[in-house]
């Protein structure tokens, strides 16, 4: 006989003792396990060209003219559709990525490492918002950032981290998460807080090994005027926690949601590999100035790790000034947490919000608590433009759908209950 | 228990909003006394939440 809240407990355990710490950089393709030349790491479940949304599509195109494989968007598109590149999630290779989440081999990846279970995860480095590559911008100017990020930010940020790590001084991005916590980010779509202590905790190991002055104040503009900088060292922190919850027998707890911008999925600890998935939610968002709700992709994004890790919309109490960017007030934002303790398996033992008396974030979400209650887990997400190559529209919150956590329910009662 | 339509008509309806807060939102707007109950049908039909139930209680 199985019991379930002995199997949540060991894999909430297993989520919150995890200690990421971020020690190294590499090229995805000599970094991220099983990284191929022609494949392109994408966010959310499995999906094909033909099925694609179209900031995936416009994510693909840009990288491929980045990688050099294509000149033009219209080269780019015939090759995306020829079949001659290989397709795959990022949390088939351990990695995350916002948004469409491409990952291209040339691109440069952050490694972290779970001190506590020993497993790693990858992530790219931000690009900022608006005219984006994770938002399926492929414009000129989105290309050249990329390359000014592998050329200038990349080596630079590299040799930093080397020493910090040559020091045994590796950043720590659960503690600056924390913290950030206590300086008004909820760690999705406010990371002005994290960006800084990162900034902070980074300079003078960039300090020391940086010859180039000019390079260096490039850089530093460069994440100071980025607040999202932060946002992909925190979701690898996420995957690489998450994942080390991943595989205990009779868990319920979920360790992967993503969406793609046309499915939304889900994988549960206690159910081996299978995603469980139905169609994304349309969020409904705070649009940037000349743009309509029409132009709004479905969800999209692996970004979905920060409330599967705690936080996120799940922290939303934690950060009244977000309202501002993504709509609502800030009694809104404590609510949406205050609700997220109903379909979770406990409270975070470090990341805590002062406005609720410093109550740890609801942590470790139960398909089960899902299913029985109906209340679905809230994100507050950044939102692309349905057409490849036009960028973000907006920022708000949304619920996930429920479809993908039924169906996670009913394959557990199957398995678990052994009729 | 019911109520004589004469005492509803004199002293105005008193109600009890259960789910959607909307319908709670706008008898405040009209000076309606009402309470308002946050609920939420679950999302898991009945032979689901059967199965649920069964898990929840040590499974087979």
């Amino acid at each position: 006989m199985i019991d379930i809240e002995k199997a949540n407990g060991e894999a909430l355990s297993r989520l919150l003792s995890a200690q990421p710490l971020v020690v190294g950089m590499g090229k995805a393709k000599e970094t991220v396990p099983g990284m191929k030349d022609r494949m392109l790491l994408h966010a959310g479940p499995p999906l094909t060209w033909e099925t694609a949304s179209g900031p995936i599509r416009g994510g693909v195109m840009a990288a491929c003219m980045y990688e050099g494989w294509a000149h033009t968007p219209e080269e780019a598109e015939k090759l995306a559709a020829s079949g001659a590149i290989t397709f795959d999630p990022c949390h088939h290779h351990h990695a995350v990525g916002p948004m469409a989440g491409i990952v291209s081999p040339s691109m440069p990846v952050f490694v972290l490492e779970n001190r506590t279970a020993g497993n790693t995860s990858y992530v790219t480095m931000n690009e900022g918002l608006g005219k984006v590559l994770r938002m399926g911008a492929f414009a000129p100017e989105v290309i050249e950032r990329l390359r000014w990020m592998e050329k200038v930010l990349y080596p630079v940020l590299d040799a930093g981290i080397r020493l910090s790590v040559e020091r045994g001084q590796e950043l720590d991005v659960k503690n600056m998460i924390a913290q950030a916590l206590h300086m008004g980010d909820e760690l999705h779509n406010r990371n002005k807080a994290g960006t800084s202590l990162f900034l902070r905790a980074i300079a003078p190991f960039l300090v020391e090994t940086c010859r180039n002055a000019a390079d260096l104040a490039e850089v530093i503009r460069f994440i100071d005027k980025n607040d999202h900088f932060f946002l992909n060292l925190a979701m690898a922190a996420g995957k690489a926690s998450t994942e080390a919850a991943h595989g205990v027998e009779g868990s319920s707890l979920v360790t992967i949601m993503a969406r793609n911008g046309t499915e939304f999925g889900i994988k549960v600890s206690g159910l081996g590999d299978d995603w469980f998935t139905c169609q994304a939610a349309l969020p409904d968002v705070l649009l940037f100035p000349g743009f309509t709700r029409e132009d709004t992709n479905r969800d999209i994004g692996d970004s979905a790790i920060m409330e599967t890790y705690g936080v996120g919309g799940f922290a939303l109490a934690a950060a009244p000034a977000i309202v501002q960017f993504i709509g609502g007030t800030p009694k809104d934002a404590a609510n949406y947490t205050l609700e997220m303790y109903e379909i979770t398996g406990g409270e975070n033992n470090m990341f805590t919000i002062p406005a609720l008396n410093f109550r740890g974030t609801p942590t470790g979400i139960d398909i089960l608590k899902v299913a029985e209650t109906g209340v679905t887990p809230v994100l507050d997400t950044g939102a692309a433009h349905r057409e490849p190559g036009k960028g973000q529209v907006g920022a708000g919150i949304v619920r996930m759908p429920a479809e993908a956590f039924l169906k996670a329910a009913g394959a557990f009662a199957d398995r678990y209950l052994g009729e | 228990m019911t109520m004589s339509m004469t005492k509803l008509l004199k002293e105005g309806p008193k109600v009890v909003n259960i789910g959607v807060e909307q319908f709670y939102a706008d008898l405040k707007t009209q000076k309606a006394e009402a309470v308002s109950m946050d609920w939420k049908p679950s999302a898991a039909g009945g032979d689901l939440l059967a199965r649920l139930k069964k898990l929840r209680k040590g499974g087979n």
